[in-house]
């Protein structure tokens, strides 16, 4: 007996209720804190955050909170609570030279002013499960710190080789306000600023996979890392009606300047080229990858052929927001039950024609 | 003191969106437009709920000289919608006209591109008096047949822009056209002649 | 002459207290926090500005800043944002999914706005001044002053044929459709029909060729010289397309394979009507299978109708 299917009212409404459930798990165990996970899960706010393109650690753990843990989702929340915002403009550049550095690594110089600063990183853990974790309340001793000394005793890499004209310049400000693809719809061929937009709010594993294939052949770079830096950079922001710039805090940035080997064109002698990656909070494995696809797409620009699928920018900007991923991959699971009708129906129609062909055919045969 | 802008933002907006959305939907057909404000002179309320309904920093927007030669218009419209204004109507993406009679041609106003139809300009113009049923013959998407309308004043020679704006499509301006407490639209897909 | 219903004047009075603390230019009846139908009002100017191009240039697409919302992508964004533009507080809300209003994606919409807007939502298409649709144009002819406004996964008509963005934007600006016709005509020579069934490309207006979501092609002609507006809208992609009321859409076909919609063999086994879309329905496990109309509401009233 097939009865009508109503009932979605309550079936949504049971589903929130067992959602909120299993979302707070077992009642006996403690329930987490917003700011436990900001400060102790703090690797996946930032990737929330950078992916969510909105620098508020506390809301990133509140919309990881809300998702148990799925990232996509809490990025999902934290963007669609980010388009409600009113927009009061643009922040001058930040200065990542001016960085207060917690960490900076070049691959390409074994010392150079500043240092190698190896700061809080998994690179040289063994990693070994450290059950003394699961026991809690312990406190590890407070980590040696020298000092450091002021920021500018810390320029970047690319400045150092720039001296030297051993690398393109740094593409000059001219002045031109930078698109917004939250704002205006990507229109091809996007610039590089949008282009780093996409990438630097991408998924970190498409970014990274993209980046990856680079390095496997498709678009291939010669890249070396000239320098990864995190730390802390201050925001400020010109009001119109001030007329000065106005500081609005500190926010936590990697960066990741690439550089990639060019053999030189008929008009441009052989150089480095550039790749950039910056996004927020410490994740210098997005940053990098975007850095390495960043470079791939400038192909084009560079005259080397466009073969590979991270050279594309079509292919690389459509696909890398996980968002519209996510949303177009998941929405199969709607209901679809009128055009699979139609589908049923050709299906059908076509093979009862093809099994007359085959009847008469047969047919023909025997009386043959 | 500056004059006052929606008293409602939210839902006079909206009621203004969908009176220019009908009124673009159904070429030729009058619709009530009933902002209710006060903008300084010579603009007109219809212009005006017109302009902060759909005008921002995003949009630049054109005045036409009447509307230009008075300080206190473009300081309602700066304060009330942020729009920048522009003195190059092919950079407009809405152009305000208070005297269609001295309306710049309509080629002078952004056709928009094969690629993008839709960068065009939409002209916004204060008439005395629009009326239905006599007048131009309009046909084209959103018209049930032919509808006639009469704008007063008609320029001299307006038809005839108008006629060769259509045969531009997809590329085009694009009319709305306002009267005290109406308003009607004309879009480029839209053929109208004489008689 | 022939006038619109303007929304009435709101009430100057001010609203008491616990309204006026939701913050400036929340709706009296929405979500704390949020503006009047979710979005902000310089969002909805931006649709609202693509949606009178997409009325001018019928059948073009109109790229716009298609913003997040708080529901995913390809679930209806685009339809979402196109309806939350228009909307205005005395418009009757109808949402269907697949044909019917209780389907679990199409109750999620028409919860969404009656939380953020506080509009009257309604599941009789008559009764309707806006619906909004995912696969679907209801059976109940529309009539002038309706506006239906149709989810887009993928508003690119020739995007299976080149999948570029610069190359279709070319072709559309060339009025270069002899892809589409071929492969339309591909179909025809391999399979003696046209097996295109749904999202079944038209042509509007006699210029631009359009994708009508993916409809079955069974609802094609109710398209054509509809009375009703009707407005499309694809967030992931980011564009707002559009065909006016009494506006010829015409199914791509050929003079010797005249384009045809689907039949049914047998009336919807519920209300009994013929000519209505069905749904087929698995009885059970030994190839039991009966016919209802995907359309809940006509069959419902039809139903109802005969019960009395």
């Amino acid at each position: 007996m097939y009865v009508a299917v109503k009932g979605g009212e309550a079936a949504i409404d049971n589903a929130h209720r067992l959602l909120a459930e299993a979302r707070r798990g077992d009642p006996d165990v403690p329930e987490l804190t917003v700011a436990q996970i900001r400060e102790q899960m703090a690797l996946l706010v930032d990737r929330v955050m950078a992916e969510g393109s909105l620098y508020d650690p506390d809301l990133a753990a509140l919309a990881l909170k809300q998702a148990r843990g799925d990232v996509v989702e809490a990025v999902f929340l934290v963007r669609a609570y980010r388009t409600t915002l009113p927009r009061f403009g643009a922040s001058i550049p930040v200065d990542t030279g001016a960085m207060a550095v917690a960490r900076r690594v070049s691959a390409t110089f074994k010392d150079l002013p500043g240092g190698q600063v190896l700061g809080p990183t998994f690179d040289y853990t063994h990693r070994l499960i450290d059950f003394a974790l699961a026991a809690e309340g312990a406190t590890e001793p407070a980590a040696e710190t020298e000092p450091r000394d002021d920021a500018s005793t810390c320029p970047r890499v690319t400045d150092l080789l720039a001296q030297d004209g051993l690398i393109e310049p740094s593409p000059p400000d001219d002045g031109a306000p930078a698109g917004d693809l939250t704002r205006e719809p990507v229109d091809y061929p996007a610039d590089r600023a949008l282009r780093l937009q996409a990438l630097a709010r991408g998924d970190e594993g498409f970014v990274l996979g993209l980046g990856y294939s680079t390095q496997r052949g498709y678009g291939r770079t010669h890249p070396f890392v000239g320098e990864i830096r995190v730390g802390d950079v201050a925001v400020e922001f010109v009001p119109e009606e001030l007329g000065f710039p106005v500081p609005l805090g500190r926010i936590r940035l990697t960066e990741c300047q690439m550089v990639n080997q060019f053999k030189g064109s008929g008009t441009a002698p052989p150089q480095f080229t550039r790749g950039y990656g910056l996004t927020f909070g410490q994740s210098e494995r997005k940053a990098m990858a975007m850095a390495l696809v960043d470079r791939a797409l400038r192909a084009e620009e560079l005259g080397e052929p466009v073969v590979s699928p991270a050279q594309d920018q079509e292919f690389v900007l459509a696909h890398c927001d996980s968002l519209q991923a996510t949303g177009f991959v998941e929405h199969l699971k709607l209901p679809h039950y009128v055009d699979f009708q139609a589908e049923l129906e050709l299906v059908r129609r076509l093979r009862a024609e093809f099994e007359q062909t085959r009847d008469r055919a047969e047919m023909q045969k025997a009386a043959e | 003191m500056l004059a006052p802008g929606f008293a409602d933002a939210v839902h006079d907006a909206q009621g203004t969106f969908r009176a220019v959305m009908d009124a673009l939907a159904r070429p030729g057909l009058l619709q009530r437009l009933d902002a209710g404000l006060e903008p300084p002179a010579p603009l007109t309320s219809e212009l005006a709920a017109i302009a902060l309904a759909l005008t921002d920093a995003d949009t630049p927007v054109w005045l036409d000289a009447g509307l230009a030669a008075a300080p206190e218009v473009a300081a309602y419209l700066r304060f009330h919608t942020g729009a920048p204004l522009t003195d190059d109507p092919a950079r407009a993406a809405f152009a305000l006209i208070r005297d269609p009679a001295r309306c710049p041609p309509l080629s002078r106003f952004a056709q928009g591109t094969p690629a993008y139809p839709d960068t065009a300009t939409t002209l916004v113009l204060a008439l005395d008096a629009i009326a239905s049923g006599e007048g131009l013959r309009l046909t084209g998407p959103g018209i049930d047949g032919a509808v006639r309308i009469a704008l007063t004043p008609l320029p001299e020679g307006f038809v005839a822009q108008l006629a060769e704006n259509h045969a531009g499509f997809p590329l085009g301006i694009d009319l709305i056209l306002t009267a005290p407490g109406r308003v009607a639209g004309l879009p480029r897909s839209i053929a109208v002649t004489e008689g | 002459m022939r006038d619109a219903p303007y929304p009435e004047r709101p009430d100057p009075s001010p609203q008491p207290s616990p309204e006026r603390e939701r913050g400036p230019g929340a709706s009296e009846a929405g979500e704390a926090g949020y503006n009047f139908a979710y979005l902000d009002e310089g969002t909805k100017r931006m649709i609202r500005r693509a949606i009178l191009k997409a009325i001018a240039v019928p059948g073009y697409q109109v790229p716009f800043a298609s913003r997040e919302m708080p529901m995913p992508y390809g679930w209806g964004t685009g339809g979402v944002q196109v309806t939350a533009a228009i909307l205005g507080r005395a418009d009757v809300l109808k949402v269907i999914d697949q044909g019917a209003d209780d389907t679990t994606n199409a109750v999620s919409i028409r919860r969404f706005f009656a939380r953020t807007s506080g509009v009257a939502t309604t599941t009789r298409t008559t009764e309707a001044t806006i619906i909004q649709t995912r696969h679907r144009i209801p059976e109940t002819p529309l009539r002038e002053g309706q506006i239906l406004v149709y989810q887009v996964p993928i508003p690119e008509p020739l995007r299976f044929l080149e999948p570029r963005e610069t190359e279709t934007r070319q072709l559309h600006a060339l009025a270069e459709y002899g892809a589409m016709h071929v492969k339309l005509y591909e179909d025809i020579s391999r399979h003696g029909h046209i097996a295109t069934t749904y999202a079944y490309p038209v042509e509007v207006a006699g210029r631009y060729v359009m994708d009508p979501s993916p409809t079955p092609k069974f609802d094609n002609p109710k398209m054509d010289q509809s009375p009703a507006l009707q407005l499309f809208g694809a967030g992931r992609e980011r564009r707002i397309y559009a065909v006016p009321p009494y506006t010829s859409v015409r199914s791509l076909d050929f003079e010797d394979h005249p384009f045809r919609v689907q039949e049914f063999t047998e009336p919807c086994a519920l209300c009994g009507a013929s000519g209505h879309y069905l749904d087929e329905v698995v009885t059970d496990d030994s190839g039991g299978r009966m016919y209802v109309c995907s359309d809940t509401d006509i069959c419902e009233t039809r139903v109802a109708e005969a019960a009395r």
